[in-house]
């Protein structure tokens, strides 16, 4: 993929079989969005049962966090905005990706050699991306509601029942993604969590699961044989 | 407002029974409202902003008697004035004592995220315990007379107690004690809507005002606020007093079988990637074999 914009590996760390997968500002934002959402997740799911309304003593108690929870939601907002900035061309659907997403089923089954190979992000990757990217516009427009539950007129009564179901309906699609994404992440894709902390995969890593994306990073760069 | 000496029926937010649960006290409580005899004098106001310790603040004229568009988080009972076109096209002026009206099947509480913010006691009063709110405001979307309204500097709802500390101590509420024409009546359920029921035939067959009738919604299970309406049939008339009240579907839907969808997905999703894990485990990059890609 030549649109790829951010990531480019010095000679020298690719030659000593190091590749930069994430810059600073990269992970920075990441862990800014991982943060923020954690936050919300919590908050968010002490208001969603009784059975789980302990979580709110976590953060401080119950007026706390419903004091927070929006501000967070708006800083979440803000991080996966900037994913956008950054990420959007690198995670644009592509031909690669149509033709992975046919044979995803060998890669659930961890059998990685008979999967085509694939550029920067990988289907599921870009899928999880833009789950989180819609499903926080649709967070944050049904959240302004219940933010503002009163400003809403009573002959407008249906905006604040729908607010509640979308808010709820979004926020589960999103814990969903986000299950999946934290154990793809941290148990089962050895050597993910590592690149997106120090931002470095090594070149086999990435010559498996983004063979692409390898090869348009090291082109050029003679490979210590 | 007041945790009185009450027994509690239901608890907003509360993973498990209420300790009153399914109990009914002998004696429900009521207010009867009668709309056909009240003055619009206000008095009824005024002894609600005394006796809950509220002041006058700035308020909006919009050219009518009305003394605010709608009920604020200090300002819980307010006489809703509305010009009416009779159908021989005389002018006649509605007017309705608006308040929290109690619901037997209360949507605030149902609504309500929070532990205890929300009580119904045994004798049937509705109360928001401020020291439990966390003023999220699901209340408002519960609410099918919206009457909830949130103070934004104390950061909880508020609404009209229906004077629990004055009841519970056996007096009236202050707005029933302020009424200078009885209009307004408080005693059980029962006595009140043996009382309405009167009151309406009589206006029906005495006073030829056909369609007077009781309000008293079978959608929320009845209310412990009741009214007698010139016409029962157009509620709607006063104040935008509902048809046909009842507690949103959606609220409904959402604590209710949303509650389990939810998660069951959830535990669904945590239990589907350890079982992954343990069927097929983790995806290594084997770094001997790094130089030919890690591919076997």
């Amino acid at each position: 993929m030549s649109t790829s914009r951010v990531v480019s590996s010095r000679p020298a760390d690719v030659r000593r079989g190091r590749i930069l997968r994430y810059t600073l500002d990269e992970r920075l934002n990441h862990w800014f969005a991982a943060l923020t959402y954690i936050y919300c997740l919590i908050t968010g799911l002490s208001f969603w049962s009784p059975y789980l309304y302990w979580l709110a003593a976590l953060v401080g108690g119950g007026p706390t966090a419903r004091f927070w929870h929006p501000w967070f939601g708006l800083a979440f907002t803000v991080s996966v905005f900037l994913m956008y900035w950054m990420w959007d061309r690198d995670m644009r659907i592509t031909e690669a990706d149509r033709r992975w997403s046919k044979a995803m089923e060998h890669y659930i089954k961890n059998e990685d050699d008979q999967l085509p190979p694939e550029g920067r992000f990988n289907y599921g990757q870009k899928l999880f991306f833009w789950l989180m990217f819609y499903g926080i516009i649709v967070l944050l427009i049904s959240g302004i509601g219940l933010w503002f539950v009163e400003s809403i007129p009573w002959s407008l009564r249906w905006l604040r029942y729908l607010a509640v179901a979308i808010h709820v309906g979004a926020a589960l699609a999103t814990i969903g993604g986000f299950i999946i994404h934290v154990y793809m992440g941290t148990a089962m894709v050895r050597g993910g969590f590592t690149s997106i902390i120090r931002g470095e995969v090594s070149a086999a890593w990435a010559r498996t699961h983004h063979r692409l994306w390898y090869e348009q990073v090291t082109k050029g760069t003679p490979s210590e044989k | 407002m007041s945790q009185a000496t009450l027994a509690i029926r239901r608890i907003s937010g509360h993973p498990g029974p209420a300790p009153g649960e399914d109990v009914e006290r002998d004696e429900l409580v009521c207010k009867l409202v009668d709309t056909t005899t009240c003055i619009g004098c206000k008095a009824c106001e005024v002894a609600c902003l005394e006796w809950n310790g509220y002041t006058f603040t700035d308020t909006v004229f919009d050219n009518s008697y009305q003394t605010m568009p709608e009920t604020t988080w200090n300002y819980w009972n307010l006489i809703k004035f509305n010009e009416h076109e009779r159908e021989d096209g005389s002018i006649t002026l509605l007017m309705r004592k608006d308040q929290c009206m109690h619901c037997a099947d209360p949507g605030c509480l149902a609504a309500c995220p929070a532990d205890g913010a929300i009580v119904q006691y045994t004798n049937g009063i509705v109360d928001f315990q401020q020291e439990n709110c966390i003023g999220c405001g699901y209340c408002v979307s519960g609410c099918p007379f919206d009457i909830p309204k949130f103070n934004p500097e104390t950061k909880k709802m508020f609404k009209c107690t229906l004077c629990v500390d004055r009841v519970s101590e056996g007096l009236e509420p202050a707005c029933i004690k302020s009424c200078p024409t009885g209009c307004l009546h408080f005693g059980t359920k029962e006595d009140m809507k043996d009382l309405a029921e009167t009151r309406a035939k009589q206006l029906r067959e005495n006073y030829g005002i056909e369609k007077a009738g009781v309000y008293d919604p079978a959608g929320v299970n009845g209310t412990g606020v009741i009214y007698v309406l010139h016409d029962v049939t157009n509620p709607e008339a006063y104040g935008g007093l509902p048809k046909n009240p009842h507690v949103p579907w959606v609220v409904r839907f959402w604590k209710g079988p949303a509650k389990w969808i939810g998660n069951f997905a959830m535990l669904g999703g945590i239990l589907g990637v350890t079982l992954h894990y343990l069927r097929f485990g983790p995806k290594e990059v084997d770094a001997e074999k790094g130089e030919n890609g890690g591919q076997p």
